[in-house]
């Protein structure tokens, strides 16, 4: 038996996460990402790596989604909807919520910006949405009699989880994207000891260590405050979800403690329609804000406002959360574009910026920009950045592990070459075997499943009072027949095997000659024979019968003298089945010959 | 037997008891209830059903049994508990004879028998674990009998292989408490129990059932408190624990590992898989470390609180707990911390972040690289990062406590302990700066971490920002900039939260005390002084000038040199303020003619503090005025009344002491100018107009007695003795006033044996302090006393007026400490001209926000008073989460006042005030008669003592505008 896995996408690869797990003859897939990066059919993953021929709703059992971001659920309508997959897709509860909002918006920006046709439509969005089923924290489904899902917390963004999948008795547990820091507005991943065959992590960040999140928050916070108080402006381009949230947290509660009056604002649409949802759930969020929503919701933010074209013109200090995140285009590009030229105005970056964005531009220091129709833009304000990733750091992916105590480790959602030492270290300190298949590449993990069989109770209590007292820890050995009938396992006494069976029982008698070289008398040889096993098996009753033979226990020793030569006599031991064990010991103790005193 | 109890119990069941009282009027007989045992026996016989029995058992559990009748009970359930077959009904009854063992009084050797045989038979498992509990219970009840605990380790010992973890639970649990602690005690007691307890225990370490496993490592913990010295070989089976699946077992785990690492510090241990070897507590503090990121909070809470108290690990592991090496695509990268320092020591400040500033440098060998490390690497690193704020405050203690014995550690936690300044939760950061006080001998801080430090003073907490300023107030800065810089922010602090004045000049006081010689420079900058042209002259009453002349001058009180740079008007305002704010501004040397205009005369010797001895010495002079003619007297205790009020306004430390002794002699001044009182001499009726001042003095002593045992912390029984008789004094005053104006006799009756009653409590109360009282009223009143109850009310009257001119003036003597409760109310500050409008009929929230010091029991006691124009007052009792405890002695009351009224045609002001509550009951006289048990205690209390309660108020009262409007239709 086995549990396998196969990567459609997002093997040694950020971007398209897309995993076929087949676990004791179950098939679900993890995730159904696009690509951010290309524009044709290789934006979502190759379905047909899954099944040749056939309909994928009779070959998969379930479709998981780890939480609303589109490198892990853009490719969900077109899957379910053009490709054709009927069946149940779980995720949890706000990641349905805000699934949805973002499909939608991807759509609109590809198919009513771009003219691009052929893509879903927001009917597909909606019917794909109606295939879906919300899954609690921890609450176990059961997909169908045999195959059972689990979601654990897992930080990272707003319903981002992590889903234990289990068949019997394997199981895999697949992280999607994870977070083992707390940040402002999120908690801290966390599984329990659940010990599964084969843990699918991934592994963004497996060659960084990062810095304590506390110097970048206090950084950050220094660095706004200061510009704001000199009257600057700040901009901080965001996208609409995750990020935005934990710096709108960051800066709500900065503005309180210290008591602040400039403006904040954050721009209007997605991310109003976001921080809605974060409101409502508010059970996925960390303690501080679980604790004190009571009182009042952090979601409700008293110092941020939304914020209109106009206000950018606004003098004074203020800052501004608009997207996109990577200046490339919108509202947050118009707002840098007026507020460039002042030098006592300040741009925080505070994700990674794809090469080519004015983003980009600006961070690897470039002053004189050049705008559409030909226009220079000299850049006088600051720019500033901030790393705020909320992935897990290589000893993040080190602490999951030794959380949940998996025998098998994959690797993926990350790039190979910084795959290959995170491997190499886990293989080193855990001792389990580590893989970080390729696209398209199969693993198969063999387990060790076991296999429970029923055994009569009265057959245990019997077995269970011979010897020591049962010990959890130590295997305990027991004699029993295993009766495979009508597909399920029992143990049974042998006279109950045999009744159940309707077979006679036969005798099974072991003999064995062994020869000893002794001149003397048959008797006395027996005597001798008698005397030496009475002194080795102190336990055990050993007799000497009157018709000359030894009996231990049951096993019966007889003395004859060998035919041809008188010296050497053969013993005759002779001992049934269930005396096995204490008969062969018993030859393999006469075969060593009688010890040489002879008293 | 049982017919012999029964008789026992029915006995018990009529007997009469006398009860004696000292009060031989209230003599009386008393017929004790019936006795529970007979009841219950009866009820027991009763029950036909097991659900009745259990139904009877539970009702009687809810009453407490005597301890006579204890030992009755226990063998009519014992006898019940053999016939039941109900499980329940037997583990009930097990149940109760646990608690009936724990009547106090009650020796339970006796059914200790009865107890053991119950196991032998039993077969739930339920019944026997509590069987077993009760066990415990007796036996815990016999500390010194060794034969009995062995007998009971023994039966415990027998139940180990018991299948049911309860019962292996509760034999773990008996053998931690009364398991032999000495071996040789052991030895001697012949039985074969003398086997090795900590084996035994240690044996189910690796039980089957985790609650099993969790008693297993506790009783090992008892048996540690009860002092047994744990054997060093169970360190390697507490580490494997460690690992084990539960937390509960883990928690415990590292507990039993701190344990033996404060045992056996120095004692080596191998490293699995390497030939080195290290001394235990490190090993121990490794392990520990590492369960800082447990997937548990409950283990990491844990952990974290027992790193604080290794203090015996050596450096180069406390160390690593802070270090985390980052790295960036397998590069080594600084931290945040690291680069700063680097800015430091470079000399370059506060550069603005380029991109690619943090960008890796050098490459890591990717070997050398272990991400989970077994030692103690960036454990507190993870501990202060962690997601429950409990664990975060918890790593926060612990670091404060190994850095107070590490200076270095303390240095290098620094960074970290001003990261913690920005944690999202109040209490975090609290702490954070609590524990940065604390460590704050050890530590300079850097100029960039005094920057952070600094930027929480804006916060708008100000509990935080209060706790920061007390921080300051002992830190060392290195350099004038950072002292500039701390005085900027400051005063940026002071113009945005005004109220915080006082606390800010404190904290200058110290930072200019502290810093001389970095003051020093900065002075003509501060003072704006320009060597050529002369500078306008600041405000006076500006708070922030004042906050800096604070630190120049407590600077210049170690700088000889400093007042050379003063221009003219800074001498003018340190005179005025070394006479307005002298705790803050100290006594300086001023050079030349400058001299005269410090109050103080510079020849001090600092040995002696003379306002302590004058203090002693007007005291003196009063005590031996007894023989000086009344008018002299009366003069003499009005001067140094009028002294010792001055002394307390000046001197603060001694302002409670004075206070005291002032009261106390004015209430002697009262009493003796109504004495002195021509009126006495005159025929009654003639006096009636007069005897006013009387009374009134009365009253007014009667009160002020109650000032002096309620608003003083510190007061002892010496004092309260002295106060309780000045108290009597004026009641017998009051009583000779009564008697002289009433006529007839009959209301007097009463006043009289109420007078007497209070005498004889005094009596009871004060017995041991009686012959400290020698001449005193007390003292020739009791001398009198069996004249007195037999004498009619107009001798009574006539014998206490003699007695009470006769009598001399008691000694009061002064107590180390004492201090006068006072409250300042902070908010409303009563300055506002806007009145607060609301619809009448409908409530408004005032906020009120006072300090309190000295309050012993705030909770209780204080209340706060609006009074409304109208005369009708509301008294308000806060809740007692509105009282917080800053510091010793100090409490803060922040809380919301709910005012309402019918509809004012104009605003008007409403007066707000604090109010200490007292109740005589609870006075420290009423604790010490003896506690009865508690059917006597209520009856024993005679209703008179049933105390005075009344209010004293202790704060100046705040007057708030406010304007209850019509409410519109």
């Amino acid at each position: 038996l086995s549990a396998f896995s196969l990567c459609a996408g997002a093997g040694q690869d950020v971007g398209r996460s897309c995993i076929l797990v087949s676990i004791a003859g179950k098939n679900v897939m993890l995730d159904c990402g696009m690509h951010m990066g290309y524009n044709d059919d290789r934006r979502f993953p190759d379905f047909s790596y899954i099944t040749q021929n056939g309909r994928l709703t009779d070959f998969l059992d379930c479709v998981i989604i780890s939480h609303f971001h589109l490198d892990h659920c853009g490719a969900l309508p077109y899957f379910s909807e053009m490709v054709g997959y009927d069946g149940p897709i779980y995720m949890t509860h706000p990641t349905k919520a805000i699934c949805p909002i973002l499909l939608e918006d991807y759509r609109k920006i590809t198919v009513d910006k771009k003219g691009e046709t052929n893509f879903f439509t927001s009917q597909m969005i909606k019917d794909c949405m109606k295939k879906v089923v919300a899954v609690h924290l921890h609450q176990t489904v059961q997909v169908d009699e045999e195959l059972e899902i689990k979601a654990y917390y897992a930080g990272h963004v707003l319903g981002a989880a992590m889903f234990q999948i289990k068949v019997g008795c394997e199981s895999v547990v697949y992280t999607g994207d994870y977070n083992m820091t707390p940040d402002r507005h999120l908690g801290a991943a966390w599984v329990d000891k659940c010990r599964p065959d084969l843990l699918i992590t991934e592994s963004t960040y497996a060659t960084t260590i990062r810095d304590s999140k506390r110097c970048r928050e206090r950084d950050f916070l220094k660095k706004v405050h200061e510009t704001v108080e000199r009257g600057g402006k700040v901009l901080i381009p965001v996208f609409a979800l995750g990020r935005a949230q934990e710096l709108c947290i960051l800066l709500e509660t900065f503005w309180e403690r210290m008591n602040l009056k400039a403006p904040i604002y954050f721009s209007t649409g997605l991310t109003e329609k976001a921080n809605h949802y974060y409101k409502l759930f508010i059970t996925w969020t960390n303690q501080k804000i679980r604790k004190t929503f009571v009182q009042r919701n952090m979601f409700e933010f008293k110092h941020i406002k939304a914020f209109d074209r106009a206000f950018a013109d606004n003098p004074g200090p203020m800052v501004v959360f608009a997207t996109p995140g990577m200046l490339h285009a919108g509202q947050s590009l118009q707002i840098f574009r007026k507020w460039a030229g002042n030098e006592k105005n300040m741009v925080i970056m505070p994700g990674y910026c794809v090469q080519g964005t004015v983003g980009h531009k600006i961070l690897s220091g470039q002053r004189k920009l050049e705008m559409e129709g030909r226009q220079i833009l000299e850049v006088k304000m600051q720019v500033e950045y901030m790393s705020f990733s909320a992935h897990a750091d290589a000893k993040g992916i080190m602490q999951l592990i030794r959380q949940a105590e998996p025998r098998n480790v994959l690797l993926v959602h990350g790039e190979a070459k910084k795959m290959e030492f995170l491997k190499q270290k886990i293989e080193q300190e855990f001792h389990v075997s580590c893989y970080m298949p390729a696209n398209g590449e199969t693993t198969s993990i063999f387990t060790n499943p076991s296999i429970p069989v029923d055994i009569s109770l009265g057959l245990l209590k019997r077995e269970a009072a011979i010897g020591p007292v049962p010990d959890a820890k130590k295997p305990k050995l027991m004699h029993g027949t295993l009766l495979m009938k009508d597909n399920s396992f029992r143990l049974v006494s042998p006279e109950q095997a045999l009744k159940e069976l309707g077979l006679a029982e036969h005798q099974l008698r072991f003999t064995c000659r062994v020869h000893i070289q002794d001149p003397r008398k048959e008797h006395e040889t027996v005597l001798r024979v008698y005397n030496h096993l009475k002194g080795v098996l102190k336990d055990y009753s050993v007799q000497h019968l009157p018709d000359g033979s030894i009996t231990v226990e049951s096993i019966l020793i007889q003395a004859t003298a060998h035919s041809e030569d008188q010296g050497t006599k053969v013993l005759l031991v002779s001992w049934t089945y269930q005396d096995e064990e204490l008969g062969s010991y018993l030859t393999s103790l006469l075969k060593k010959g009688l010890p040489q005193s002879t008293a | 037997m049982a017919a012999h109890l029964k008789k026992r119990v029915y006995e018990e069941f009529t007997k009469v008891v006398q009860q004696q009282h000292e009060d031989l009027s209230t003599k009386k007989l008393r017929l004790t209830k019936p006795s529970k045992s007979a009841a219950l026996h009866v009820d027991l016989c009763k029950a036909t059903s097991p659900a009745d029995a259990l139904q009877y058992l539970l009702q009687f559990a809810r009453k407490p049994v005597e301890v006579e009748s204890v030992e009755g009970v226990v063998r009519i359930l014992l006898e019940h508990y053999y016939k039941e077959s109900d499980a329940s009904v037997r583990l009930k009854i097990a149940s109760l004879l646990g608690l009936l063992s724990k009547t106090a009084g009650f020796s339970p050797d006796c059914i200790m028998d009865d107890a053991i045989n119950t196991l032998q038979n039993e077969k739930s498992h339920q019944v026997l674990a509590q069987l077993l509990d009760t066990l415990l219970v007796i036996g815990t009840k016999l500390p010194e009998n060794p034969s009995v605990r062995m007998r009971l380790v023994e039966v415990a010992c027998k139940h180990l292989t018991d299948s049911s973890h309860g019962v292996r639970n509760k034999c773990l649990q008996l053998i931690g408490c009364l398991g032999p602690v000495e071996k040789g005690v052991a030895k001697e007691v012949e039985s074969q129990a003398a086997k090795d307890v900590q084996k035994i225990i240690g044996d189910h370490f690796n039980d089957q059932d985790p609650r099993v496993r969790t008693a297993a490592i506790k009783a090992m913990l008892q048996l540690h408190e009860r002092g047994l010295k744990l054997q060093q070989a169970i360190y390697s089976q507490a580490c494997k624990l460690l690992a084990d699946d539960y937390e509960q077992v883990r928690s415990a785990a590292v507990q039993l590992i701190w344990v033996l690492s404060q045992l056996y510090p120095e004692s080596i241990v191998p490293i699995p898989s390497s030939n080195e070897e290290i001394r235990l507590v490190d090993d121990a503090f490794g392990k520990i470390c590492h369960m800082v990121s447990d997937g548990s909070w409950v283990v990491r809470v844990q952990a974290a609180k027992l790193l604080g108290s290794m203090q015996q690990v050596s450096s180069h592991f406390l160390e690593q707990t802070l270090d985390k090496k980052l790295m960036s695509d397998l590069r080594r990268k600084r931290t945040a911390h690291e680069r700063a320092k680097e800015l430091y020591s470079s000399g370059e400040f506060s550069s603005g972040r380029k991109w690619g500033d943090d960008a890796p440098k050098e490459e890591i060998d990717t070997g050398a690289v272990n991400l989970i490390e077994s030692g103690a690497c960036g454990a507190f690193v993870h501990g202060l990062e962690d997601e429950m704020y409990e664990v975060r405050i918890a790593a926060v203690e612990a670091l404060c406590m190994l850095a107070q014995s590490s200076p270095s550690f303390a240095e290098k936690c620094l960074d970290f302990l001003v990261d913690m300044f920005n944690d999202e939760i109040e209490e975090v950061r609290l702490q954070s700066i609590h524990t940065m006080r604390k460590i704050s001998n050890n530590i300079t801080l850097r100029e960039d971490q005094l920057d952070t430090v600094l930027a929480v003073l804006e916060d708008s907490s100000r509990d935080i920002r209060e706790a920061l300023h007390e921080l300051l107030c002992c830190t060392n800065v290195s350099t004038k900039e950072g002292i500039h810089l701390a005085l900027v922010e400051l005063l940026k602090n002071l113009t945005k939260y005004p109220t915080d004045r006082e606390s800010i000049w404190k904290c200058l006081k110290f930072l200019g005390s502290r810093h001389p010689t970095l003051v020093l420079p900065l002075v003509p900058e501060l003072l704006s002084t320009h060597p050529f042209f002369d500078t306008p002259e600041p405000d006076m009453d500006d708070p922030a000038y004042i906050a800096v002349l604070v630190l120049i001058f407590n600077a210049a009180k170690s700088c000889p040199t400093m007042p050379a740079l003063f221009s003219d008007h800074t001498f003018r305002h340190y005179a005025y303020l070394r006479d307005s704010l002298s705790h803050l501004v100290p006594p300086l040397r001023l050079p030349g003619r400058k001299l005269v205009s410090s109050p103080v005369s510079p020849s001090i010797t600092p040995h002696e503090d003379p306002s302590q001895q004058f203090l002693h010495q007007s005291l003196e002079r009063v005590y031996n005025l007894q023989h000086l003619d009344p008018q002299g007297i009366q003069e003499l205790l009005e001067f140094t009344i009028r002294d010792l009020q001055r002394l307390g306004e000046l001197q603060s430390e001694l302002a409670g002491m004075a206070d005291f002794t002032a009261t106390y002699l004015q209430c002697q001044l009262l009493l003796i100018k109504a004495l002195q009182e021509k009126l006495w001499n005159v025929a009654a009726p003639l006096y009636l107009k007069q005897n006013a001042l009387a009374s009134a003095a009365a009253k007014q002593i009667l009160e002020e007695t109650y000032k002096m045992e309620f608003m003083y912390s510190g007061v002892e029984s010496r004092q309260v003795v002295i106060i309780h008789h000045m108290r009597l004094q004026a009641k017998a005053l009051q009583l000779i006033v009564t008697a002289r104006t009433t006529r007839g006799v009959e209301p007097l009756f009463g006043m009289c044996e109420k007078f007497l009653q209070e005498v004889d409590s005094f009596q009871r109360c004060f017995i041991s302090e009686l012959p400290h009282m020698q001449g005193s009223f007390v003292d020739k009143l009791l001398d009198l006393m069996p004249r007195l109850v037999t004498s009619k009310p107009s001798e009574v009257v006539k014998i206490l007026q003699t007695t009470l001119r006769q009598s001399t003036f008691l000694h009061l003597p002064l107590p180390e400490q004492l201090h006068r409760a006072t409250a300042n109310i902070i908010e409303p500050t009563g300055e506002s001209d806007n009145p607060l409008r609301f619809t009448s009929g409908l409530v408004v929230a005032l906020d009120v926000d006072a300090t309190l010091e000295h309050v012993q029991d705030p909770q209780g006691t204080v209340k706060v008073q609006v009074l409304y124009p109208d005369g009708q007052a509301q008294l308000i009792h806060p809740k007692p989460a509105d009282f917080r405890n800053p510091g010793p002695g100090r409490h803060r009351l922040i809380t919301q006042v709910y005012l309402s009224h019918t509809a004012w045609t104009e605003p008007c002001q409403i007066e707000v005030r604090l109010l200490l509550a007292y109740n005589s009951n609870r006075s420290k006289a009423s604790a010490r008669i003896p506690k009865m048990t508690w059917s006597e205690s209520l009856e024993a209390l005679p209703p008179s003592e049933n105390g005075i309660e009344g209010t004293i108020p202790f704060s100046k009262p705040v007057k708030v505008y406010i304007m209850p409007k019509p409410a519109r239709r």
